[in-house]
């Protein structure tokens, strides 16, 4: 039987990688992602996790060490926000091009200067292209499931990916929320033990990490990027057996009472909850918008986004992170380019808010969507516009 | 050449196993000190270790994909980051082990950097891993400079020495900074065993590597790799320069167990430092007075090290 507690969800995760029974945990203390690995250091001294727990001197080494725990074999956790997202950032790609099956819980932190400690998605979208398997979550419940599922999906044979579960910093990590938890056995049929292919092993000796020349780095590089796409099915079947066992689906592009909707609002990660408060409010008041929810980042779900638009006339799209001199929100960008090859498809309107965890209220998001509206009809000289800002 | 009586301390029961781990195929240079160290200290670490290398000349000679010059399991990921990577290895290697899932009690994980990727970009994460006190031994390879990258100069490149980021020219020296002390750094770490070798001495190197694999915790090898690219020097005075380091007082080779200083070769006289820098073109340029710097430098810190060892205690100074 799963039980049901209220719990702080940076708690929650620990519990969470207790239940996978991770043997290595390699972290360093960043706001707002210092709950997560307290805790585990706690499990760890406890004796409830029999895992060892590597208190590293930076982020670039717990991203090092991972790799290292990883490569012989053991199942491997860690977790940061922000500027410690950065400072991994070339350890990252290698984690990927490696074949290593990490899962890291990303606390999502705003970058410096000037130097913020609250939540948006600047440090997420400064390591999309690293090569990771990337989920949003939106609540507590959603971050445990998907902590499991990540362990799953990133050992599986096919897979061998990293994988990063986003959560926004504060807003998701501080939150006391009643979340379900499953027995020990139930979670223990669901991730099978990790069984990497070729780890460190004098027994079976094998070299990793060697230098690619470019009469091979093409290749290595292309075998990446089919892996990685390939991978969405795995992550869809890990999924849906998920929501067989635990009764709670998930999907790439989750829809919130989009049938028939003319205009639909897309955000990800915690605003989406607001986000529905907004919309229950709008439809009561008769106005035709619905809710657009990304859950999966990368791989990107090009053929649901697709799918999901494919009525829709208006998709206003809320980034949280800014890319500086160019098309606006990192998201939207990447649905306009989803969609530019379409015949038919909607106008995309972006929208760049809630930086530095600054709050959008539900009043914001009607603002949003009434501006977004607005913006396709008469059109924008911008390409994009912020939300909130003071002038 | 000249021809070398070998110093083979007493604990050498067999003078060289004839199984080779880092084998023949390799990219490195005629006359690589380094590729020799390598070939040397494996054969000391035999055949149950992981090793763990840093980004320079050893990993690209090495592992051009898809071929492979080791015959042990071998990791390489990124420069900086060697000593972590070889912590999670370690940390990876023991939970499999307390939880029964694999056993492999004995094997030893080995860290090998160059000097840049140890006394400069990399020194973070190693301070990190020897404080942690990891069972693992990191190895570091010095030739005195970036290398791999074309001979720039390091933390460890030797005073007066002519790099390509710290030419001698009409108004520079070259070098202008003494080099930096790695294994008093290691040391202050509080670890229980930290070494000098050079493959001039093969037997010493293996013993001392030998004695590393023995040691429960961390311990800190620095072994003085003669680069006839960059020191440029004749390619078949390798082994003599790395002796005239020794000889000289330049780099000499000792041990600190559990803090306590022990020199491996007490030199009762030393060499000047001119037979040692006349053989290199890096140090070509310098005058006369330079020379007697770094003569002057060198004699005293010997002097210190020789107290040290002979006081048996661990005096952390700056020198």
């Amino acid at each position: 039987m799963a039980t049901r507690v209220g719990i702080e969800v940076s708690i929650a995760i620990s519990e969470a990688v207790k239940l996978a029974n991770a043997d290595v945990v390699a972290a360093y203390p960043i706001t707002p992602q210092t709950h997560i690995v307290e805790h585990l250091a706690e499990l760890v001294a406890n004796g409830e996790l029999n895992a060892e727990f590597v208190p590293v001197e930076s982020e670039h080494s717990a991203m090092s060490a991972c790799l290292g725990s990883a490569a012989a074999g053991a199942r491997t956790f860690t977790a940061t926000a922000g500027q410690g997202l950065e400072l991994m950032h070339e350890v990252l790609y290698v984690a990927s091009s490696m074949r290593l099956p990490i899962v890291m819980a990303v606390a999502n932190r705003a970058l410096s200067a000037p130097i913020s400690i609250w939540g948006d998605h600047s440090d997420v979208m400064a390591v999309r292209d690293t090569g990771w398997i990337q989920i949003f979550t939106e609540n507590g419940q959603e971050v445990v499931d998907n902590v499991l599922c990540a362990f799953r999906i990133a050992e599986d044979r096919r897979v061998l990916l990293p994988v990063m579960i986003h959560l926004d910093g504060f807003h998701l990590t501080h939150m006391i929320e009643p979340i379900t938890f499953p027995e020990q056995e139930e979670v223990d049929r669901f991730i099978p033990p990790n069984d990497y292919p070729l780890p460190l092993d004098p027994s079976k000796p094998v070299a990793m990490g060697g230098f690619g020349p470019p009469s091979i780095y093409t290749e290595t590089k292309w075998a990446q990027e089919i892996n990685l796409r390939a991978a969405k099915d795995v992550v869809l079947e890990v999924w849906n057996e998920f929501g067989n066992t635990f009764g709670r689906n998930y999907s790439p592009v989750e829809n919130y009472r989009c049938d028939g909707c003319r205009v639909l609002l897309l955000t990800m990660g915690s605003f989406s909850e607001t986000a529905m408060v907004a919309v229950d409010k709008m439809k009561n008041e008769g106005k035709d918008v619905g809710l657009l929810k990304l859950r999966l980042w990368r791989p990107f779900p090009f053929n649901e986004i697709r799918q999901a638009v494919r009525n829709a006339e208006v998709v206003i799209v809320l980034d949280r992170a800014l890319s500086f001199g160019g098309p606006g929100g990192p998201v939207c960008s990447e649905i306009r380019a989803a969609l530019y090859q379409q015949e038919k498809k909607p106008k995309v309107i972006g929208f760049v808010g809630g930086l530095g965890g600054r709050d959008i209220s539900v009043a914001g998001f009607e603002e949003i969507v009434k501006r977004g509206i607005e913006i396709s009809e008469t059109g924008s000289s911008q390409e994009f516009e912020i939300f909130g800002v003071r002038e | 050449m000249t021809a070398h009586t070998v110093y083979t301390p007493r604990s050498i029961d067999r003078l060289l196993t004839e199984e080779e781990y880092f084998v023949p195929g390799h990219r490195a240079c005629i006359g690589c000190g380094e590729a020799l160290a390598v070939r040397l200290a494996c054969k000391a670490l035999g055949s149950n270790v992981i090793i763990v290398n840093g980004t320079g000349c050893m990993e690209v000679v090495s592992s051009q994909l898809p071929c492979t010059a080791w015959r042990v399991p071998w990791i390489h990921t990124l420069f900086e980051n060697t000593a972590a990577v070889a912590s999670g290895v370690e940390a990876g290697l023991k939970a499999l082990n307390r939880k029964k899932i694999k056993l492999l009690p004995d094997t030893k994980v080995v860290a090998m950097a160059g000097d840049g990727g140890t006394s400069d970009i990399g020194l973070q994460a190693l301070s990190g891993a020897l404080e942690r006190g990891h069972n693992f031994i990191y190895i570091c390879f010095d030739n005195e400079a970036y290398m791999n990258t074309g001979i720039q100069r390091s933390s460890a490149t030797p005073y007066g020495a002519s790099t390509t980021t710290s030419p001698a020219g009409k108004v520079s020296i070259g070098q202008v900074t003494w080099k930096k002390n790695m294994p008093a750094i290691a040391a202050a770490h509080n670890i229980p065993y930290v070494a000098t070798a050079c493959p001039s001495y093969p037997f010493d190197l293996m013993t001392k590597v030998s004695k590393a694999v023995a040691t429960n915790g961390p311990s800190y090898l620095h072994i003085l790799s003669v680069c006839p690219t960059g020191w440029r020097c004749p390619t078949e005075l390798t082994i003599d320069i790395g002796r005239l380091a020794v000889q000289t007082g330049i780099f000499p080779l000792y041990e600190v167990e559990n803090g306590k200083y022990k020199l491996s070769l007490d030199l009762l006289k030393l060499r000047p430092v001119t037979d040692y820098l006349k053989l290199q073109g890096r140090f070509r340029h310098l005058p006369e007075d330079v020379i007697k710097k770094i003569q002057q430098k060198v004699t005293e810190d010997y002097a210190k090290l020789k107290e040290e060892a002979s006081g048996g205690t661990l005096t952390l100074t700056s020198r």
